[in-house]
This record gives C-alpha cells, sequence and structure tokens, in this order.
C-alpha cells in the first residue's frame, strides 16, 4: 500500500510527455476538491456536471455556475471567469477562485456547492433515509409485535448492534444520553465511506478523505467530551493524583494531561483521514496501473488484467471492511471518551454506592 | 559533497520513501504481534473466538493509525 502510494512521485520524474493515462491527475482529481465534477469521458468528452459558485467578493455576493470559468488557462495559469474572479494556478491558492485586489491574489469568503459539498448533500439525504423509514415502522408497531423482516430489520439489528456493543458497553447507564450523537456519527462515518468508495455516481465522491470533514467531527467529540466532563475529570487533569515533584516546580503532570485533551481528538481525525485517503489513493491506483500497462506495451496490459481485476477486487473487499472498522473506531473512541469524562470523585462514588 | 546539499527536493522524496517503508515495518510488527497473540487466546479458549476476533480487529484499527501519521507526513514530505 505504502509502496503505492510513493509510486506517483516515481510516475512524475519520467518524462511528462507519456501518451496514456495522467496517473497523477486522475489520482488528486478523484481525492481533491473541485467546482466541478468530473464523472467520466465518454471517448475524448469528459462528462461533467458544474457546480454553483457561491462567492462574496469586493463587488458584492455573486451566485453563477462554475462552467463560466472558462476551459483553457490563460497566459498566467489561472482560468479565467465572471466578475473579476478566476480559478488560480498558484501555488498558494491552487484550484481554488481568487481574485486580484490591489495587485495581491486574495482567495475572497468562498460559500460555494463544490464537489464535496454536494457529496455531504447526497449522504445526508441517504443516511435520513436510511434510518427514517425504520424509525417509522418502530412508530406504527407496538413493542410485542413480531421482529420486522427485510430492510427495516437489518437496520434494525445493527443499531442494535452499535448500540449494545459500543454505546452501552462503554457508557453504561449514561448511553441513552449521548446515543443520538455516537450512533449519528456512526451511520454518517459508515455511509460517507461507503459512498467514497463507490467508483460511479451518485457514489465516487470523497468526503471522508477531506480532513476539514474529520476536523468538524473531531471538534464534535472535542465540545460534547469536554463540555460534559465532571468536576473530578477537570481537577484530575489540572492537579492529578500523582507524586508531589511532578506537580510543584515544574507542572509536568499536569501539562501533559491538558495536551491530551487535545491530541485525543486530533488522533481521531487523523486516524478516519489517512484511513479514507489511503484507501482511496489504492482503489485508483490499482485501476490506474491496469491503463498504464497498456500504454508501455499491449502485450503488458492484457498480462496485467488478471492481476489487476483480482486485486482490485481483493483491494475493494478489503476497503469495505476498513470503512466499516474505521466508523467503528471512531464512535468506540469517542464513547470512550466520553466515558472518561465522567469520572466520578472518590465522596460521590460513595454515596453512589 | 555540495551538490548534495543543492538537491533538496531529491533528498526530500528519498526520505518521504524512507520514511513510508519504516511506517510499514511498524505497522507490519505491530499488527503482527496482535495476530500471533490473538492466535494463541484463540487456541487456549475456543468459546471466546468471537470476542478475541473483534479486539484483534479494533487493535489492528489503533496501530494501523499511528502507521498511518507517518504516512501523512512522508506525504506531507513529497508534496509540500
Amino acid at each position: 500500500m505504502l509502496a503505492l502510494v510513493v509510486a506517483p512521485s516515481y510516475a512524475s520524474g519520467s518524462e511528462p510527455a507519456k501518451k496514456g493515462i495522467d496517473f497523477q491527475g486522475t489520482l488528486w482529481g478523484h481525492i481533491k476538491d473541485s467546482y466541478e465534477w468530473h464523472i467520466t469521458n465518454i471517448g475524448k468528452t469528459p462528462v461533467i456536471i458544474s457546480l454553483p459558485v457561491i462567492v462574496k467578493s469586493t463587488t458584492g455576493w455573486h451566485v453563477f455556475c462554475s462552467s463560466a470559468f472558462s476551459e483553457e488557462k490563460d497566459a498566467k495559469g489561472n482560468r479565467p471567469g465572471p466578475y473579476g474572479l478566476y480559478i488560480s494556478g498558484s501555488k498558494d491558492h491552487e484550484n481554488k477562485i481568487c481574485e486580484t485586489v490591489n495587485g495581491a491574489e486574495v482567495h475572497p469568503l468562498d460559500l460555494s456547492i463544490t464537489k464535496t459539498v454536494t457529496v455531504l448533500f447526497i449522504d445526508a439525504i441517504l443516511l435520513l433515509i436510511c434510518v427514517l423509514v425504520p424509525a417509522r415502522w418502530c412508530k406504527k408497531h407496538k413493542v410485542d409485535d413480531s421482529a420486522p423482516k427485510g430492510f427495516t430489520g437489518f437496520m434494525s439489528m445493527f443499531i442494535m448492534y452499535i448500540y449494545n456493543d459500543v454505546v452501552k458497553a462503554s457508557l453504561g447507564k449514561e448511553a441513552d444520553k449521548y446515543a443520538p450523537y455516537l450512533l449519528t456519527c456512526f451511520f454518517f462515518i459508515f455511509i460517507a465511506n461507503i459512498m467514497g468508495v463507490m467508483p460511479f455516481p451518485p457514489g465516487g465522491g470523497n468526503l471522508t478523505g477531506n480532513i476539514a470533514c474529520t476536523f468538524f467531527l473531531a471538534i464534535c467529540t472535542f465540545v460534547i467530551t469536554n463540555v460534559t466532563g465532571t468536576k473530578a475529570y477537570w481537577k484530575d487533569i489540572f492537579w492529578p493524583e500523582v507524586p508531589m515533584w511532578l506537580k510543584v516546580p515544574v507542572p509536568l503532570m499536569p501539562f501533559i494531561e491538558f495536551f491530551s485533551i487535545f491530541t485525543k481528538p486530533l488522533a481521531l481525525m487523523i486516524r478516519l483521514f489517512a484511513n479514507m485517503m489511503a484507501g482511496h489513493a489504492i482503489a485508483i491506483s490499482l485501476t490506474c496501473i491496469l491503463f498504464i500497462m497498456f500504454g508501455v506495451n499491449a502485450v503488458a496490459g492484457s498480462s496485467m488484467t488478471v492481476v489487476s481485476v483480482a486485486m482490485s477486487i481483493f483491494m475493494m473487499l478489503l476497503e469495505i471492511l476498513v470503512c466499516f472498522i474505521q466508523a467503528l473506531v471512531f464512535t468506540m473512541l469517542s464513547a470512550v471518551f466520553i466515558s472518561l469524562a465522567h469520572v466520578k470523585g472518590e465522596a460521590e462514588a460513595k454515596t453512589v454506592k | 559533497m555540495l551538490s548534495l546539499l543543492l538537491a533538496d527536493i531529491a533528498i526530500a522524496k528519498f526520505g518521504a520513501a524512507v520514511g513510508a517503508g519504516l511506517a510499514a515495518i511498524g505497522a507490519g510488527i505491530g499488527i503482527g504481534r496482535i495476530g500471533g497473540q490473538a492466535m494463541d487466546a484463540m487456541a487456549r479458549q475456543p468459546e471466546k473466538m468471537g470476542d478475541l476476533r473483534s479486539s484483534m480487529i479494533i487493535a489492528a484499527a489503533l496501530v494501523e493509525g499511528v502507521a498511518f501519521f507517518a504516512v501523512i507526513i512522508a506525504l506531507l514530505a513529497l508534496f509540500a
């Protein structure tokens, strides 16, 4: 896997005028965000869905379709568009909408519906359908009715599995208060992961492989953990029960504990982001190997077909497993962090007993 | 010797590749140990196989998370 990740660097070192597939472009085009959704190439013509652009520049709010930006790059490597805006080709703001203000390139307030935002909407609608349909079944039936069948039965089983084995196992009595957040977390991440691995629309959009998305999820866990932390939790951070010399002249343990408040959600964020980004990169790389081999030589291409297809199937199955596991690990660790923040002091524990 | 100092982009790529390889070694050792000890435990207590399997997969995911930190840093060194 790591060899494949390093492979793009080797590919860029070789001569650029190689006919065949643009490996780097395909890979980064799938993983990175963009203002249009490039679905496929029919022959030579690309099939693109142009997404709306919503920008507040120095000339006010502008809403227009991203096809208004020209396909060709001008002399400076930018793609010009209306209202003095252009899609920049410079290193700082690569592929972002910029405008020139007093000679400097400035990225205005950009609330466009980009590809990642569209994928977010699609995933959210899919998640609502998957959860609200079984919920309606629950409203219409009584507790003693026989178990549901089909899709509702499957979702019911799935949700109860996560609730019992992850949420209740960590949180115990307080499971019901935090179950909505944790279950939403799990199913959102799972659906977003699966949709990212699907190679055709409406899937094929990279949402959890975008660090902004995982950053927000980690922030949610961070806020919930620390806002609902008990007094004993905060006391254990700033004045832990360790030997005096670790606390008094140089507050070593308090510093370490304070940083661990931040590193735990940070680890959650990077784990999910890296797993998903690497997974998408592998899925695309294995498919691209086939096309690269065909570019080298027709014989090499045909002989690689079986190997590449077999590898792709194996990697796709592994990807689906990884999607599930990463969602599970994120939710489980969030549940564990929340339960750790609800540690009871000794006096409280004695009265509860 | 001086030309080695000037080849900074090449050195960054070399460093990234070596870093990614070391991360692979670390992940391999860690997950190998987890798998091996899970095998031992399953052999001792076959009735606990389900629990052990789930715990093994979760521990492997956590160890892989750490390996991924190294991969991200390697990617940053490669492309930035």
